[in-house]
């Protein structure tokens, strides 16, 4: 019966496939970010010391990328509501779990893809992996990044049926979990009450376990992978709960 | 004559409103059974509820012989059904839709590729299997939905407003493939239409619903007599009253504008 679990993941990877202008359109971002930031902001921190900005930056918009498109993965449920299948799949003999973590893993896989294709972008934009033997390790945050997130989207999609407030709800949301995630500048040097809101932020882990696994890690990538861990299964478990209770 | 559908005193609310009122009927094997009403009377909500996909306030329901509320898995995989608005992925194929729905009902590969190539052949759709189901007329997904909801060989065949919106052509066409199955296969076949020559043409037994409750009940034959009718539709409007019903009451979309919230 794996095989529910395996064609919902197919189909979202199928989707994703077949609407390039979905997968060139969500590059645009990140581009724009390594470019603009990296490139503008590179000279200010080169001279206060910390080295290359682009080899500082780039994990954090690979996160970026990825903590984007998979939250917005969610919207797929809201459409599928929308426009029907999503009861083709409700009134099928089948766990509703097993739905669940074929969408959740097809998202993830989506998500990741375009992550992998920032991080291959970044390399021609500047961005040196040091640690060529980690790759996997960071392919392993990245996937996680992908996952958490993904989980989260399809969590928020299953309570609201209204496609124009998704984006909304999201963006209110990815923004501040974004820009303070430490994705953008070092941790270290920033005041406290910042430091306490970066080690809250569920995303601060996976991007430093990405920068850790090709640069260098702050918080030590056991931990990084402790929290991204925990926070998989604790968003899984309510999310699972929350999509098991649609009712159409 | 075996029952499988039974239902008695089946009622949901949502909040102050009634949807279904202590409705109760029976369906025979191998029946085709038509539910009329007007719009908002309840008929979709109905099968909603047969179908597992809402839970009753109160009442029974038996589904081949098991409860929709607690035996969902067995339920499930004893009907098909065409809903009233399209439920295909619009991204995939024919094929995929079909094999999807395959998968979904664990049905093995080989039986699976064997049924899906004679039924989309049965809708005529075999030469289009490898065309997005976007690019496919209304006709065409309507047969296509109801290949797919045939798929899983199941004894009850649920079709809400099947031919909404479909040519004359199409209609008659899709009448003559659900008939001609349920006579092949001994399926019965709960159907709901606004069509009222259709329900007199094909359908064994009539259900009328109003305001939520079952007001009249027999064949197209006993329907006319008892209203001293000479159609169908006379009949119904005899029963129903002449009054134009709120339109939007059928649909999903009025509860959520209304009351806001999950159903």
């Amino acid at each position: 019966m794996n095989s529910v679990i395996y064609i919902m993941w197919l189909r979202q990877l199928k989707r994703y496939w077949r609407s390039k202008a979905r997968m060139i359109g969500t590059l645009g971002q990140p581009i724009l970010f390594l470019v603009a930031l990296g490139f503008g902001l590179g000279a200010v921190f080169q001279q206060a010391g910390q080295g290359s900005y682009v080899e500082f930056l780039a994990p954090g918009i690979v996160a970026m990328s990825i903590l984007f498109t998979a939250m917005f993965n969610g919207i797929e449920v809201i459409w599928d509501r929308q426009f029907g299948f999503l009861k083709e799949t409700l009134v099928a003999p089948v766990l509703r779990i097993k739905i669940m973590i074929g969408r959740t893993l097809g998202g993830a896989s989506v998500a990741f893809l375009q992550g992998v294709l920032v991080l291959i972008i970044s390399l021609f934009l500047g961005f040196h992996i040091t640690n060529l033997i980690n790759i996997p390790i960071a392919l392993i945050f990245m996937f996680l990044i992908a996952l958490l997130f993904t989980a989260l989207g399809t969590a928020i999609a299953s309570l609201l049926k209204d496609m124009n407030a998704f984006p909304l709800i999201i963006n209110f949301i990815i923004m501040p979990l974004f820009f303070l995630s430490g994705a953008l500048f070092p941790v270290n040097d920033v005041p406290n009450f910042l430091k306490i809101i970066i080690r809250l932020n569920p995303l601060s882990y996976g991007v430093d376990g990405v920068r850790g696994a090709l640069t260098t890690s702050n918080f030590g990538l056991g931990l990084d992978f402790l929290v991204m861990g925990v926070g998989i299964i604790a968003v899984s478990l309510i999310g699972s709960s929350l999509f098991s209770r649609i009712e159409i | 004559m075996q029952k499988i559908i039974e239902v008695s005193n089946l009622v949901k609310k949502f909040k102050e409103v009634t949807a279904v009122n202590k409705i109760s009927f029976d369906v025979q094997k191998g029946e085709i059974f038509a539910f009329l009403g007007p719009n908002g009377a309840g008929k979709t909500t109905t099968i909603k509820m047969l179908t597992t996909l809402l839970h009753p306030t109160s009442g029974e329901m038996k589904i081949n012989g098991f409860s929709p509320s607690s035996q969902q898995d067995e339920v499930r995989h004893s009907f098909g059904i065409v809903f009233q608005d399209p439920s295909l992925d619009d991204e995939l194929t024919a094929y995929e839709n079909m094999e999807f729905h395959g998968v979904f009902y664990n049905i093995d590969k080989k039986t699976r590729r064997k049924r899906i190539e004679d039924l989309l052949k049965f809708v005529e759709l075999w030469d289009r299997k490898d065309n997005q189901v976007k690019t496919f007329s209304g006709g065409m997904k309507r047969r296509l939905e109801i290949a797919r909801g045939l798929l899983h060989h199941p004894k009850i065949l649920f079709l809400d407003e099947p031919t909404l919106g479909l040519d004359p052509q199409t209609r008659n066409h899709m009448w003559q493939y659900v008939t001609e199955l349920a006579k092949k296969e001994g399926m019965t076949v709960f159907l709901t239409t606004h069509y009222l020559e259709e329900a007199e043409k094909v359908a064994d037994r009539i259900a009328i619903i109003d305001h939520g409750e079952i007001v009249s009940m027999g064949t197209s034959k006993e329907l006319k007599k008892k209203t001293k009718s000479k159609s169908l539709e006379e009949a119904f409007l005899k029963i129903t009253g002449h009054k134009i019903r709120e339109e939007t009451a059928s649909s999903s979309e009025f509860f959520k504008r209304r009351f806001g919230g999950r159903r």
